[in-house]
C-alpha cells in the first residue's frame, strides 16, 4: 500500500471510531458548532466529535502541528476530506477563526501569537468575531476612526464597530485600530481584542429580516495589552486586506440561504403555481426566466471549477475573488427575486397561520440576501477592483 | 483537466493564432467585401487553411484528417474569430464533414472525406425554411418514387450554399412540422436539375444562400443515414455547430473588449482619460465577468464533445444561449465606448456588431437555446 492508501484505511477505520453517529446526519442550525466560551451544545455529541477532531488537529487539517494544526498534506486532506464525505460527517468546527483569522495568522503573527491563538482556534476554544466596519468607515474601510493610543504598557481604544457577526456570542474580537491619524492606510494597525474587557459592549442589530446576526460593537476606554497587536504597527491593512479575500471567497459560495430545493426545487414549485403544458411549465415568461437564472448558476458554476483547474495548472485567473463575490452574490439575489414571481404572495408572509415554514424561510432569506452584495466588499467595490486592479483601468 | 488545453492544443492554438492573425487579419474580410467577391472567400487563404490541416480537422487520419477532434476545431475557429476570417471552414469541416462522419455508410466516408480533407469538395448543410431555426418544423418534403426520391420545398439562409459543390439537404419523407420523426438527410450535387441557388448578402458579409429545391429527383443512395431517422445524428451535429459557433463568438467578443479597453485606456476627452470614469469602469469590469463566463462554457461544451457525455445538447443550448446574449452586449457596448468613431466603417468593431448578430441567429438564438434548456431539463 502506497502512504496515502495507508493514510486512507487508518483515517476511516479512526472516523468510523471517532464520529458519533448523530453527527452523520443533516445538521440543524441550532446545533451549528461554533464553539466558544460560552457555546451551549443542544446535542452534547457535537462537542464528543469537535474534540475528537481537534484532538488530532483536523479541525484545520492543513495548518502546521507545531500549533495544533493537523499537518496534513494536500493530498491528505483530501483523502481526509473524502472520508468525511462518504460518512456524510458534520464539519466538526465551524469558525471566523478557522475561515479568516487563523489563515491570517499563520502569515502574519509572532512566533508566540501563533502558539497561543491557532491552538485555541483549532480546539474550539475561543468564538472570534471581525471588527472591521464602522458607522463611517463601510465601502471606504480604510477611513476607519476607531482609535489605540499608546499608553507605554497597553493601547487604550475607543470607538465604534458595526456589523459584527454574532459579537453577542463571541470571545474575541481581531480589529482595525487607527494608530496614526496623519496617514490613511499606513495609520491602521491589527489588534486583538478579548470582548469580557471592560468598556467592551456588543448590540444585536435587527435586520429587514427580522434576525439579528450582526451587532453593533462600542469600544470604550478599552486597555489592550502591547502583545496583542499582530504584524507591525500601522501595518495592519495589508493584514486587512488578505483577509477580505478569504471572507470574498467565503461569501461567494453558491445558494446562500433557504431557497426552493426543500420544495422540489423552483421548476416544480412554479409547475405548482402556473400549471403545465405538456412537460412545460404554462407560462413562457416564467419558464425562460427559470432557464436563464438556472444557466447562469451553471455558467458561474462552471467558472468556479475552471478556476479550480487553472490554479492547480499554475495558471492565475486574475482577481477571481472578486469576479466571483460580485457574480456569485449577484446571482443569488435574482434568484430569490425570482423565487417570488414563481410563488407569489405565498413568499410574502411573516409568519403565523397561511404559510409554511418553507414558504416563510424563503421570505426571510430573500430579505436576508440584499445584504449579499454589500457584506464583505460591495458589488461597486468589486467592480472598482476589477476595473482597477484586473483591467489595468487608470484611476483620476 | 476538462478547462485547461494540453500542450498539444496549445500548440495549436499558438499555430492558429499565427495563422489569423498574420494571414487573415480583418482586411482580407474587407478586401473581399470591397472587391464584391463572387466566392465570398479568398481562395488562396482556404488553401492555406487546408495545408494547415484544420480542414481536416475532425476527420480520422486514415481518412486524410488531423484527427484533432472537437476541441481541436473549437480552438481554431475562435482564433479564426478574432479576425473575422471569411472561409468555408465552419460549413465545410464542421457541418459537412461533421454529418457525414456521423450519418455516412463507409463507403460515402472514403468516397467523400479525404477529398473534404484536402480541400476539393465544399459542402453546405440546408436546414432552415422560416425566419428561426427550427429543425423539429422542417416541411420540405422528399417522396419516394421507385428507387428514388423528389425534393420539393425551399431552403433559407443555407451557409455557403452558392458556393458548396454538394448539398446536404434534411428533408421529411414522413410525418408532419414538428415531429422529430420522418426526417431524412440527403447529399446531392449542388447543381442538379430543378436546383435554385440564390446568394443573400448579408450584413456580415458572409456567404448564405435560399435554395429553391424544383422536384429534384436524387437516387436512394443519396441518402445520409436512415430513411425517416436522420434527426438523431442531425442534432449531434448541430450541437457540434452551436459549440463550434460559440467558439468562434468567443474569439469575437474576445477581440472586441480587448479593443474597446484599450480605446479606453487612450482615449481623452474632459482633460481626462476616459477609461477613469467609473461610469466606464464598471461596464468594463461587467464585460470582464461576461468574457470570463463565455469562456468557461465553451471550453466546458467542448470538453463535452470531445468526451462524448450525455449532457452534451445542454451544455451546447448552455454556450449558444450564452454567447449570443454576450456578444450582443459586448458589441453594443462596443460602439457605445468608441463614441462616434465607433459608428464608421472605418473601425472594425462595427464588422464585429454585425457578424455577432448573424452569428447569434445560426442554429438558434438564445430564446430558442433557453426553451431548449429548459425541455432538457424537463420543465
Amino acid at each position: 500500500m502506497t502512504n496515502l492508501e495507508t493514510f486512507r484505511a487508518e483515517t476511516r477505520a479512526w472516523l468510523e471510531e471517532n464520529c458519533p453517529e448523530s453527527m452523520r446526519t443533516p445538521m440543524p442550525e441550532r446545533e451549528m458548532p461554533w464553539g466558544g466560551r460560552n457555546a451551549s451544545y443542544p446535542n452534547p455529541d457535537t462537542k464528543v466529535w469537535m474534540d475528537n477532531m481537534a484532538s488530532r488537529g483536523w479541525t484545520a487539517p492543513t495548518w502546521p502541528a507545531e500549533y495544533g494544526g493537523g499537518g496534513l498534506s494536500k493530498e491528505e486532506n483530501k483523502v481526509l476530506q473524502e472520508e468525511l464525505a462518504r460518512i456524510k460527517a458534520r464539519p466538526a468546527l465551524t469558525s471566523f477563526g478557522l475561515w479568516m483569522l487563523g489563515p491570517a495568522l499563520l502569515e502574519f503573527a509572532s512566533e508566540e501569537q501563533k502558539k497561543k491563538y491557532i491552538g485555541e482556534i483549532v480546539r474550539g476554544e475561543i468564538r472570534w468575531c471581525q471588527g472591521y466596519s464602522e458607522p463611517g468607515a463601510g465601502s471606504d474601510l480604510a477611513g476607519l476612526q476607531t482609535k489605540a493610543e499608546d499608553k507605554g504598557d497597553h493601547y487604550l481604544v475607543n470607538g465604534q464597530k458595526v456589523w459584527t457577526s454574532y459579537a453577542d456570542q463571541c470571545d474575541w474580537i481581531f480589529c482595525l485600530v487607527r494608530t496614526d491619524n496623519s496617514v490613511k492606510h499606513d495609520g491602521i494597525s491589527f489588534l486583538l481584542i478579548d470582548m469580557d474587557d471592560p468598556g467592551v459592549e456588543a448590540r444585536p442589530i435587527k435586520l429587514i429580516s427580522g434576525s439579528s446576526p450582526f451587532c453593533e460593537t462600542f469600544l470604550t476606554d478599552v486597555k489592550v495589552p502591547k502583545e496583542n497587536l499582530v504584524g507591525e504597527l500601522n501595518k495592519g491593512w495589508t493584514i486587512a486586506k488578505r483577509l477580505l479575500e478569504h471572507e470574498r471567497s467565503m461569501i461567494s459560495g453558491m445558494g446562500m440561504g433557504a431557497g426552493a430545493a426543500s420544495m422540489g426545487g423552483m421548476e416544480a414549485v412554479a409547475k405548482e403555481n402556473f400549471g403545465t403544458d405538456g412537460d412545460r411549465i404554462a407560462d413562457p415568461a416564467i419558464r425562460n426566466a427559470i432557464a436563464a437564472h438556472k444557466m447562469d448558476q451553471q455558467a458561474f458554476g462552471l467558472t468556479m471549477k475552471r478556476a479550480g483547474e487553472e490554479a492547480k495548472a499554475g495558471q492565475g485567473m486574475g482577481a477571481a475573488a472578486s469576479m466571483f463575490k460580485y457574480y456569485g452574490t449577484e446571482v443569488n439575489k435574482r434568484r430569490f427575486e425570482l423565487l417570488l414571481d414563481i410563488m407569489g404572495t405565498q413568499a410574502l408572509g411573516w409568519e403565523g397561520e397561511g404559510f409554511d415554514s418553507k414558504e416563510l424561510a424563503v421570505t426571510r432569506s430573500w430579505l436576508r440576501s440584499k445584504g449579499n452584495s454589500i457584506e464583505g466588499g460591495t458589488s461597486e467595490v468589486q467592480l472598482n477592483v476589477i476595473a482597477k486592479r484586473v483591467l489595468g483601468l487608470p484611476t483620476a | 483537466m476538462a478547462f485547461v488545453l494540453s500542450e498539444e492544443q496549445t500548440m495549436l492554438r499558438d499555430m492558429a493564432k499565427q495563422f489569423f492573425s498574420e494571414q487573415v487579419p480583418v482586411t482580407n474580410l474587407r478586401k473581399i467585401r470591397d472587391d464584391g467577391s463572387e466566392d465570398g472567400f479568398d481562395r488562396d487563404v482556404w488553401k492555406q487553411i487546408v495545408e494547415l490541416g484544420f480542414a481536416g480537422i475532425l476527420i480520422p487520419e486514415d481518412l486524410g484528417g488531423t484527427g484533432f477532434g472537437p476541441m481541436g476545431i473549437g480552438i481554431v475557429m475562435q482564433e479564426a474569430g478574432r479576425t473575422l476570417a471569411a472561409s468555408p471552414l465552419y460549413a465545410t469541416a464542421v457541418l459537412g464533414a461533421g454529418m457525414i462522419i456521423a450519418a455516412g455508410s463507409e463507403s460515402q466516408k472514403k468516397q467523400l472525406l479525404p477529398r473534404v480533407a484536402a480541400g476539393e469538395l465544399l459542402l453546405a448543410l440546408a436546414i432552415d425554411e422560416t425566419n428561426h431555426h427550427n429543425p423539429a418544423n422542417i416541411a420540405m418534403t422528399a417522396t419516394r418514387d421507385g428507387d428514388d426520391f423528389v425534393l420539393s420545398g425551399e431552403k433559407r439562409f443555407v451557409i455557403d450554399g452558392h458556393i458548396a459543390d454538394k448539398l446536404i439537404v434534411a428533408a421529411r419523407t414522413s410525418g408532419t412540422p414538428g415531429e422529430t420523426q420522418g426526417i431524412s438527410a440527403f447529399l446531392i450535387d449542388a447543381d442538379m436539375a430543378g436546383i435554385t441557388r440564390t446568394r443573400t448578402h448579408m450584413v456580415d458579409t458572409r456567404n448564405a444562400a435560399n435554395i429553391a429545391f424544383d422536384n429534384v429527383k436524387v437516387p436512394a443512395d443519396a441518402l445520409l443515414g436512415g430513411t425517416d431517422s436522420a434527426f438523431p445524428e442531425l442534432e449531434n451535429v448541430l450541437d457540434m455547430g452551436r459549440v463550434c459557433l460559440s467558439a468562434e463568438m468567443l474569439g469575437g467578443i474576445e477581440t472586441v473588449f480587448d479593443t474597446t479597453l484599450t480605446y479606453l485606456k487612450e482615449r481623452k476627452q474632459f482633460d481626462a482619460i476616459i477609461g477613469t470614469f467609473q461610469a466606464l469602469q464598471h461596464r468594463a469590469a461587467e464585460m470582464f465577468c461576461e468574457v470570463e463566463i463565455c469562456q468557461s462554457v465553451v471550453l466546458d461544451a467542448l470538453s463535452a464533445l470531445e468526451e462524448r457525455r450525455n449532457d452534451i445538447p445542454r451544455a451546447a443550448s448552455l454556450a449558444k444561449a450564452r454567447l449570443s446574449e454576450a456578444a450582443r452586449l459586448i458589441t453594443n457596448e462596443g460602439v457605445q465606448m468608441h463614441g462616434g468613431i465607433g459608428m464608421t466603417d472605418a473601425v472594425d468593431v462595427g464588422l464585429f456588431l454585425k457578424r455577432a448578430r448573424v452569428q447569434a441567429q445560426m442554429l438558434g438564438d438564445a430564446n430558442f437555446h433557453r426553451s431548449r434548456y429548459a425541455d432538457l431539463g424537463g420543465y
